[in-house]
């Protein structure tokens, strides 16, 4: 790889042993993937994946400790995914206990930790940075180093900034050095697609459930989405960047997805169109028939497969604030057709602080509340992750809550069924 | 018995009965309850990976196409590694992903000691992957090469 002489002298310790590792790391990273050089990194905040205090990630701690006692710090302050515990999230004694005083006894230090390493504000704790109330939303063709497949997939996708799907630590360590690895996602060829997906759906798919077909296919590749934009239209607006969210979320977490084109919509397709699609490029068909053949292979991991549900949890990633607000209406149109005054399972809503901020500024705030669903900060995945809630009948709409947990996954409108009037339609 | 020629990932030489996932390997899916519950065997928690599930990783030459899933990928190798839980080699049938490569690299440049070493070779081609089933023995050597029997 091609260094400057001042990333060569970095490397040859001109600024102390462990800055030279911390691009001893870069570098290597870069060379396995056969990068040239290494570009800066552009936007003015980073996002950070690892936001909890697992007592398990003790060697995570260790290796900030070290880059903290010698200085190896970034000038760029982040943003981290959200976090594990919320103390309005229903939770029995027994997983009090565990939560707190077992799993995430770290949780102080490590926040410690990450205020010492450039933290953005105290409330910066959510998977959905890129939300306008929260603030870190890079612009097109900035260069990032973010980690946090959802957050990763969408900045490519959605907003058009240029990230490679960073793994945890070396997100970090590129925001130290100051420079990303030229390879993937962050050149033009690696932005071209490899699969042509094409949309035969007699209604607008689920986003969550079409993400997660394409996920499972494709894998690591990038697929041009044609027919998307019948359902979703031309327009970037709250509701198709919201679909856009929940969508590449399960194409990261079902797949390995970090880049998506879809075209007259995203920003690369709308510029480029079918230029993007390589001469090779393999063709996926999705119907009605394929997204239930998808959706029926789940395996549901419930020890009673019939049990009725005990906690329903939605915002994997976070909800946005047109999400929460649209959800109100729903969830009380549901309760008032139901003759309930209440969601009849514990519902549990995420969303980054500052959106939940900003809502409760609204009416709609007090009508959800007055529907019984609680809204929650709570990463649900780190919520679920013990072996207590591996019992628990948990549903949502998150293919990616689905992958990493035993929750159940239903479709929006099931999950409304179910929460408002307790019925099973599946 | 069939050899295999791979790219060098992470150097080492070691022999170990064989674990195949012929699906991507969901890093975080598949460590999260053996790091944070003391499974000292790693067994694999992915409900989406029947290859995988249920199955221990620790000490096994591991073989795949790729990872996928969360960005917490590398951290997690990295910790795996770090606590002597990690798979005794891994052996991409494909390119090694960015997410394995960075936890690959983050091992060998951060962490010390011998039960902290997972050699990784990549690159060893589709047929690798047909023709390598669980249980059977792997070596590997310092070149990349891999024998399977």
């Amino acid at each position: 790889m091609f260094l400057t002489e001042e990333q060569q002298a970095i490397l040859n310790g001109s600024k102390g042993e462990t800055m030279a590792k911390v691009m001893e790391s870069v570098v290597r990273y870069g060379e396995l993937f056969g990068a040239e050089k290494l570009i800066p990194v552009t936007s003015k905040y980073n996002h950070l994946v690892t936001s909890f205090g697992l007592k398990a990630l003790g060697p995570v701690y260790d290796l900030m400790n070290k880059l903290i006692e010698d200085g190896a710090i970034s000038g760029q302050k982040f943003s981290v995914d959200p976090r594990p515990c919320d103390p309005n999230v229903p939770k029995n004694f027994i997983q009090d206990i565990i939560f707190n005083k077992i799993m995430y006894s770290k949780q102080d230090f490590y926040e410690g930790q990450l205020k010492a390493l450039g933290l953005m504000d105290d409330n910066a704790f959510t998977c959905a940075c890129y939300m306008d109330e929260v603030g870190n939303k890079p612009a097109k063709g900035e260069v990032l180093s973010w980690a946090e497949s959802s957050a990763v997939v969408y900045a490519n996708s959605v907003l058009g900034a240029k990230v490679n799907r960073n793994s945890g630590i070396i997100d970090i360590m590129q925001s130290i050095v100051g420079y990303v690895p030229y390879f993937g996602l962050v050149t033009n060829e690696g932005r071209k697609a490899t699969w042509v997906v094409e949309i035969k759906t007699t209604k607008k798919p689920e986003a969550q459930l079409l993400g997660s077909a394409i996920g499972m296919k494709v894998m690591e590749d990038v697929p041009y989405i044609k027919g998307l934009d019948k359902w979703l239209g031309t327009e970037l607006d709250d509701a198709a960047c919201t679909y856009l969210k929940d969508f590449g979320a399960a194409t990261a977490s079902n797949g390995a997805v970090g880049l998506y084109h879809v075209e007259n919509l995203t920003p690369d397709a709308v510029e480029q169109g079918e230029k993007l699609i390589t001469s090779d490029a393999k063709v996926y068909v999705i119907d009605d028939a394929e997204l239930q053949r998808v959706y029926d292979s789940y395996p549901v991991m419930w020890k009673n497969k019939d049990a009725k549900p005990k906690l329903c949890f939605m915002g994997c990633p976070h909800m946005s604030l047109e999400q929460l607000k649209t959800w109100t209406d729903k969830v009380e149109a549901g309760l008032k057709e139901a003759g309930n005054k209440k969601v009849v399972i514990p519902t549990v809503f995420t969303a980054a602080p500052a959106v939940i901020k900003e809502f409760e500024k609204t009416p709609y705030a007090a009508r959800l509340k007055a529907c019984g669903v609680i809204v929650s900060y709570i990463c649900p995945l780190m919520y679920m992750n013990n072996p207590l809630c591996g019992k628990m009948p948990v549903i949502t709409s998150s293919n990616k809550l689905r992958t990493y947990t035993t929750a159940r996954y239903y479709t929006d409108d099931e999950i409304l069924v179910q929460i408002t009037k307790g019925e099973n339609s599946r | 018995m069939k050899e295999f020629k791979g790219r060098v990932v992470a150097p080492g030489q070691v022999k170990a009965e064989a674990l195949v996932s012929h699906g991507g390997l969901n890093t975080l899916a598949s460590f999260q309850k053996a790091l944070q519950f003391g499974d000292k065997n790693a067994t694999c928690g992915d409900q989406n990976n029947q290859d995988l599930f249920g199955h221990q990783m620790a000490g096994k030459a591991l073989c795949l196409p790729q990872t996928i899933g969360s960005t917490t990928g590398g951290m997690v190798l990295y910790c795996a590694c770090s606590m002597g839980r990690q798979p005794a080699c891994m052996l991409f049938s494909k390119p090694i992903d960015s997410l394995a490569g960075a936890g690959v690299i983050l091992a060998d440049v951060w962490l010390e000691g011998e039960n902290t070493k997972m050699p990784v070779i990549d690159s060893l081609g589709d047929d690798f992957l047909e023709y390598v089933k669980t249980g059977m023995t792997i070596s590997i050597k310092e070149d990349g090469v891999v024998v399977v029997e």
